[in-house]
């Protein structure tokens, strides 16, 4: 008889999980490799300990009292409990520190979307190393670990969580103008965007051409160039910064993977500085993504720069399917399909 | 096909042209005036066929019912679709650009009730609440939040005029074009909650890795409509 298990969560049977741990294993491997150590966190947290990470009230969907009557919530992402372990066992060890993990993360679903209450992600967390070159060790650690995984056409993109914001504030845009502005950008609507810029009476018209420009602007480093000439100090500080970021990676040999991208936005709360996407051709949704949280640390008390990123490894493995559906897959395939 | 159902579902490729979902429906005429004025040719599809796939040169055009297209780009299977801003208002978490207003398609959604009746009013100030049928749920229920009122949204599929003709909800909330249907049925427009129009929307990975051919698609559409 089927007994049912809830919508979002799944079973792994033998085929899928020797492909998941395969994956895991070759990531694990690029990590090992490059002087990340490995660590767990727990499932379950004190709900107001990961509320301290994110101040929007950390979106952890489900929590529950223990015997106690203690407030309890299940990890919504690995980034806050790394940041909690890390103040509070290596406050003051030698830096930079350097992570990695693999674990189940939860989030809320939407209904009859296909999407997981229960899904594992994969990541690394360096901290105590500056931007730019902490942030590129960190993509060129994920540049690695998708070339692992066999996914050589995947793209990071690259943008700056600060930049519009910034922009906004030097322009003089400021309340409920610009939180509405930030929420168009945020939900990808360059319609109600471009309403909302219309509707600013109080701006230039260059600004005006800089903030309906801006979010379109990804590609290449030739983008940076074309943003600098819009003007402004915002974008004047963005683009130097990206720029420092773009010639680290070029100095390590990854800035062809790169897709610089001026209207990149992450929706957690702790990024400051860079932030990165992931995307492979073969996948319509994103594979992960990370980015820099230099506030992050200080929230629990140690005061740090740290980078990192995560991938969600379901996915990973589809687009992994995908790919060498389409015989694009690069990684070596185990020996019983080499033959 | 083994891992259908899971998370994320797959984009077949990326290389030959953009695929752009077209919607059967009200919009159908009119997005295929759009593609003809870009200079896209769009005899496959205005043509008897019963395909679904239609192959020009610059877009692949994939024709399917209009409350489909989110999800076919949503996911990937389709990298650009035009739509009616109700559909994007209905399912705004979706996580898809959208691009471009082109103009045509356009309707209002409104709050309607019973001309000349007032158990609208009556039933808010007497039992608390409204009962309104529709068939943007989400829409209606964000839009009595925001506007401090209560209501019991109850969604319907079909002709949703009839719902307060035979006492199943106090009003409506729907999409309203010339308003002909509404006054037919002896209903009127009490409260105007947003406009709509045809809007062109890309899917969010297309938008980043094929981001030359997007943004050309767009500025032709742009110049196209404008």
């Amino acid at each position: 008889m089927t007994q049912p298990i809830p919508p979002g969560t799944r079973d792994v049977l033998p085929d899928e999980m020797r492909e998941l741990r395969r994956l895991q294993g070759a990531l694990a491997e690029v990590f090992v490799s490059r002087g990340y150590g490995e660590v767990a966190t727990p499932t379950i947290e004190y709900h107001e300990v990961l509320a301290r990470g994110d101040e929007r009230g950390a979106p952890a969907a489900y929590r529950f009292f223990d015997e106690r009557g203690e407030l309890l919530a299940m990890r919504s992402d690995m980034t806050i409990p790394i940041a909690r372990l890390v103040s509070s066992r290596f406050a003051d060890a030698e830096q930079p520190l350097r992570f990695f993990y693999l674990g189940n993360a939860y989030r809320a679903v939407r209904p009859q979307r296909g999407q997981m209450r229960e899904f594992m992600q994969v990541g690394v967390e360096l901290v105590g190393a500056e931007a730019p070159h902490g942030t590129a060790e960190v993509i060129e650690v994920l540049v690695a670990a998708l070339d692992a995984a066999g996914l050589s056409r995947a793209v990071v993109g690259l943008g700056d969580a600060d930049l519009y914001r910034q922009l906004l504030a030097e322009i003089g845009v400021e309340g409920d103008a610009k939180t509405l502005i930030l929420s168009r950008l945020a939900a990808h609507d360059l319609v109600g965007l471009e309403a909302e810029i219309g509707a600013l009476d109080e701006i230039g018209g260059v600004e005006r051409e800089i903030l309906l420009q801006l979010p379109n602007m990804r590609g290449g480093a030739e983008i940076l160039e074309r943003a600098r000439g819009l003007g402004g100090t915002a974008v004047e500080r963005a683009t130097s910064r990206l720029q420092a970021t773009y010639d680290a990676l070029g100095a390590r040999g990854v800035a062809d993977r790169i897709q610089l991208d001026l209207g990149l936005l992450r929706d957690l709360g702790y990024y400051t500085g860079a932030i990165l996407e992931v995307y492979d051709p073969a996948l319509g949704h994103v594979l992960g993504g990370g980015g820099r949280y230099d506030e992050l640390m200080g929230r629990f008390g140690a005061p740090l720069p740290a980078a990192g990123f995560g991938l969600y490894l379901q996915r990973m493995h589809i687009a992994q399917a995908e790919e060498e559906r389409l015989g694009r897959l690069t990684a070596d395939r185990p020996q019983e399909e080499n033959g | 096909m083994k891992f259908a159902g899971i998370e994320g579902a797959r984009l077949a490729g990326g290389g030959g042209p953009l695929r752009l979902a077209v919607p059967r429906g009200a919009l159908f005429a009119g997005t295929l005036d759009v593609l003809d004025a870009a200079g896209i040719d769009t005899s496959g599809p205005r043509g008897d066929s019963r395909a679904l796939i239609f192959e020009t040169p610059e877009l692949t055009l994939v024709t399917m019912r209009p409350s489909d297209v989110p999800t076919y780009v949503e996911a990937g299977s389709a990298d650009v679709r035009i739509t009616g801003k109700d559909v994007l208002m209905e399912q705004r978490d979706r996580a898809v650009y959208e691009l471009l207003d082109l103009g045509f398609g356009a309707c209002r959604m409104v709050l309607a009730g019973r001309r000349g009746d007032e158990s609208l009013g009556e039933s808010e100030r007497r039992l608390g609440t409204m009962r309104i049928a529709t068939k943007y749920p989400r829409t209606a229920e964000r839009y009595f939040e925001a506007t401090g009122r209560q209501a019991e949204v109850i969604e319907v599929k079909g002709s949703v005029e009839l719902a307060p003709l035979v006492g199943l909800a106090d009003g409506i909330v729907d999409l309203v074009d010339t308003g002909q249907t509404l006054a037919d049925n002896d209903l009127e427009v009490r409260e105007e909650i947003a406009g709509s129009t045809a809007r062109l929307v890309g899917n969010r990975i297309a938008h980043k890795l094929r981001a030359e051919e997007m943004d050309a698609l767009s500025e032709r559409l742009r110049e196209a409509t404008s």
